[in-house]
């Protein structure tokens, strides 16, 4: 009776197409707390731990506790074929111009080094100012700070399809000020090798 | 007969111009294969074509890996996307301003494994992003996660 009841069971999970699914939060690189939201027909399950997780069965998802055990073994080829996380350089500007400072060319000796040693590694230059002159003048000038440092890039043999300049102007200071006031700190070019 | 013929093409000129800007947006990669191990391919408009590293990755592409196979990939912002053997991930949407860092993303896991580190769009703006398996939606708050979908699902 219970050997026959079983064998009902398998055979109507098999007719159900034998559909698997899991989600596993993972911690997060940079330690801040993140959350994933699983929704389906049935409702919500929000995922707000380290490896808290969800798995599916008939048909609805059921929230458990996972383990970097069972991640590891799951989810092992996929973690060990992550590529290598973006790496952010930031370089810094004299006033008013687009000279590097001292420090900062000798930091783009890493950064060359970083593109050449990285797999199919791609470029994005950002350019910032601070707030000294008008939105459309500093606007122009970022983007002028980024294409000088594509440019120096590719003088000293980086590909130039690699590389993209962007203007970011001063909409992104790393130092919140005032209007017109001269912050070195947000005359920058961030490099991200990703 | 010639009359015809001219007025089309150049109906057709000024169409492919209309639509240049937004197709060529559109035709930007959403991001590039980074690490590939084993048996790897892309299935692109009904062509299957190696995904060795360097190869980039459109929307609507479908990513597949063999018994033995992995691959990572970095999408443009910084999104980063890795799977096991045995899958099938299609990315059905991916749009991303460099400038305003703005964007929408779309992943669907059909089977196999998938690792996900969120990126630029996801810390902008969470509520264009999300990733889907055959039952559910993911929505993602910024973080890192993985994904299983067993089964046979090939479509």
């Amino acid at each position: 009776m219970n050997k026959a009841l079983a064998s009902l069971l398998l055979a109507s999970l098999l007719a159900a197409g034998c559909v698997s699914e899991r989600v596993v939060l993972l911690p997060s690189a940079d330690g801040r707390p993140g959350a994933v939201v699983v929704r389906d027909a049935g409702g919500e399950v929000r995922l707000d731990r380290p490896y808290a997780a969800t798995r599916r069965s008939l048909g609805g998802n059921d929230a458990y506790q996972s383990s970097p055990e069972e991640v590891s073994e799951r989810f092992g080829a996929a973690l060990a074929a992550r590529p290598p996380r973006p790496v952010s350089y930031v370089l810094y500007f004299e006033a008013g111009g687009n000279v590097l400072t001292a420090a900062s060319q000798a930091a783009l000796v890493d950064i060359r080094r970083k593109i050449a040693e990285q797999a199919a590694s791609e470029v994005r230059i950002i350019g910032h100012t601070d707030r000294v002159g008008s939105v459309e003048g500093n606007d122009a000038l970022s983007l002028k700070r980024a294409e000088s440092l594509r440019d120096l890039l590719v003088e000293s043999g980086v590909a130039a399809d690699k590389l993209e300049a962007v203007g970011r102007g001063e909409r992104d200071p790393l130092v919140p000020t005032a209007d017109e006031v001269d912050e070195p700190k947000n005359r920058r070019v961030e490099i991200v090798v990703r | 007969m010639i009359r015809t013929h001219r007025l089309a093409v150049g109906l057709a000129a000024a169409l492919a111009s209309l639509l240049a800007s937004p197709l060529a947006l559109a035709d930007d990669p959403a991001g590039m294969v980074k690490v590939s191990k084993g048996q790897v391919s892309i299935e692109r408009a009904g062509a299957r074509l190696p995904a060795a590293v360097g190869t980039p990755v459109l929307v609507s592409d479908r990513l597949r890996t063999g018994r033995d196979g992995s691959v990572g990939v970095t999408l443009r912002d910084n999104t980063l996307l890795s799977a096991g053997p045995n899958s099938l991930i299609v990315i059905d949407k991916f749009v991303f301003d460099k400038t305003t860092q703005e964007g929408a993303m779309s992943v669907h896991i059909r089977r196999g494994t998938l690792a996900v580190a969120s990126g630029r769009i996801a810390k902008k703006t969470p509520e264009s992003v999300d990733f889907h398996t055959p039952t559910s939606v993911l929505g993602v708050r910024g973080t890192e996660f993985v994904v299983e979908v067993e089964g046979d699902g090939d479509e």
